[in-house]
């Protein structure tokens, strides 16, 4: 049953070094303030899993935070590049990185087949491409019944998954709506899964298209208003793309970006590390 | 190249686009002739009606205008393998002689000269729609005789090649890209000087229609109003 405390609690007690962990969100819903408490934490060696790994993974990436990518797409959406990952990747700094590289459909279905205890998902996919050479979690079967070849995934289950959504209840149910990507199951394949909220209520309301995730699925609920933020929470903030354009030239120098995650850490008078 | 790739829309299509210049070009087509088709966006947004080109693939305006938003499994399952996509619309940054698309390294994968993003939808969407459109600009840097590597293969269903100075299709018999159109005021040789092979060029080749007094003011006004929408910064509650 899910237990409502503290950020910093849930990531010192359910995150350690080496895990496998997936801080899910497709653009919408990033959960930003838990990837700040996990640097601000020190966390080392994770393998991080995500769909589409932008900003947050940059800056957990250039703080050291990161041994492994698992993930289908790594840039700064509508915009260009991550300049922290690039650099780990063309220059291992501060540490090499490790990738394990699918396509959106290729590592939806992995994660599919995590949240349902199959050791593999399949799909049609990966036909013609360079990936499935470079990646030992694909390979190629063939159907049964028809004959039909098809790409198989290794099933992906985080020792951690971690979202963010608009609402829980003081039970740990926690409703999310908008775009919604991979969270259910991210949720579902995982061992642990901390959610962070903008806001703790008494009860639920369901909004149209909503997503209910129960209580008995969750680990941790922190109260974090803001916590998506760059990144937005429909209903509550919209995305702050002025972010987002500036985000080139605050990382692209190792020093200014060391020197600007101090202070973005720092900034409600919170220790950089712990 | 916009207006040309807005051109390719088929009102009423369901049609799948990635962010930036497919993006533009597809709320363009819904101004023009196209209002009535379908915009997917692999965020899971079926049926988005965005007045802006988004910045991101999941811009809340997406959400907020679509008909239904699915969850990312359902997308690339029930609507992607379902066959349910007609048209899909790419950007690049490297294309090759036989439409095969590189967005993952610029040299050699396990030391990367510029690592790139990567995939994201891009394999699954050009093997499995019934028609793909490839925009990019056309440069020597992103037309290249052979990709360094080929994250997305397009050949069996890609139907044109949509760049700042022409129009490209591949050979029906052998899928090679051959220049089928120029943009008024661009020569043959200025494509050849911009691609990285002996490009090939159409027996009859055409200049492509150019743009009309309303489509370049219908342009100019959504770029505008899009530069505006991504310059604004977010307000916290």
């Amino acid at each position: 049953m899910a237990q409502i405390t503290t950020l910093e609690d849930s990531i010192g007690t359910l995150v350690h070094d080496g895990d496998t962990v997936a801080l899910e969100g497709f653009s919408h819903l990033v959960p930003f303030a838990a990837g700040h408490e996990i640097i601000r934490q020190n966390r080392r060696k994770l393998t991080l899993i995500r769909l589409s790994i932008d900003i947050i993974y940059d800056q957990m990436i250039g703080m050291g935070c990161a041994r492994k990518l698992v993930f289908s797409w790594a840039g700064n959406p509508g915009i260009g590049l991550l300049p922290r990952f690039r650099d780990a990747v063309e220059n291992g700094w501060p540490v090499p990185l490790e990738l394990e590289e699918h396509s959106h459909a290729g590592l939806a279905a992995a994660f599919a087949a995590g949240a349902s205890g199959l050791p593999f998902g399949t799909l049609r996919g990966y036909v013609g491409t360079d990936l499935a050479a470079r990646n030992p979690s694909v390979a190629f079967i063939k159907c049964p019944f028809t004959g039909d070849e098809l790409a198989a995934v290794r099933a992906v289950n985080p020792d951690v998954t971690i979202i963010h959504a608009q609402q829980s209840d003081t039970r740990g149910n926690i409703l999310l709506w908008g775009i919604t990507g991979i969270q259910k199951e991210a949720v579902l394949a995982a061992r642990r899964v901390i959610v962070t909220v903008e806001e703790i209520r008494d009860s639920l309301e369901p909004v149209p298209g909503s997503m209910l995730l129960p209580a008995s699925l969750i680990t941790a609920v922190a109260h974090v208003p803001n916590g998506a933020h760059p990144s937005y929470a429909q209903g509550y903030y919209t995305r702050d793309n002025q972010f987002y354009r500036s985000w080139d030239s605050i990382a692209r120098d190792r020093v200014r970006f060391s020197e600007w995650m101090d202070s973005c850490l720092n900034k409600n008078g919170l220790p950089t590390r712990s | 190249m916009t207006i040309v790739a807005a051109r390719q829309f088929r009102n009423r299509a369901t049609c799948f686009v990635g962010v930036g210049a497919p993006s533009m070009a597809a709320c363009l087509a819904r101004l023009l002739d196209a209002p009535d088709i379908v915009l997917m966006y692999e965020s899971g947004t079926i049926g988005a009606k965005p007045t802006t080109a988004p910045l991101s693939i999941a811009d809340s305006e997406l959400a907020e205008t679509a008909d239904v938003v699915v969850p990312v499994t359902e997308f690339f399952s029930y609507w992607l393998q379902g066959g349910r996509i007609d048209m899909t619309f790419l950007g690049t940054a490297q294309i090759d002689r036989f439409g095969n698309l590189n967005t993952t390294v610029t040299g050699n994968y396990e030391r990367p000269k510029v690592r790139l993003p990567g995939a994201g939808g891009a394999p699954e969407v050009a093997s499995l729609s019934k028609e793909v459109f490839v925009i990019t600009k056309h440069t020597l840097r992103a037309f290249v005789e052979k990709v360094d590597f080929t994250t997305t293969f397009t050949r069996k269903n890609l139907s044109a090649v949509v760049t700042d100075l022409g129009v490209l299709k591949p050979d029906p018999e052998t899928g090679e890209l051959v220049l089928v159109a120029c943009h008024p005021g661009v020569s043959v040789q200025d494509v050849q000087g911009a691609s990285g092979w002996n490009l090939r060029v159409a027996g009859e080749l055409e200049e492509s229609v150019g743009p009309t007094a309303s489509e370049l003011a219908v342009l100019r006004d959504l770029e505008l109003r899009t530069r505006r929408a991504h310059e604004f910064p977010s307000r916290l509650p």
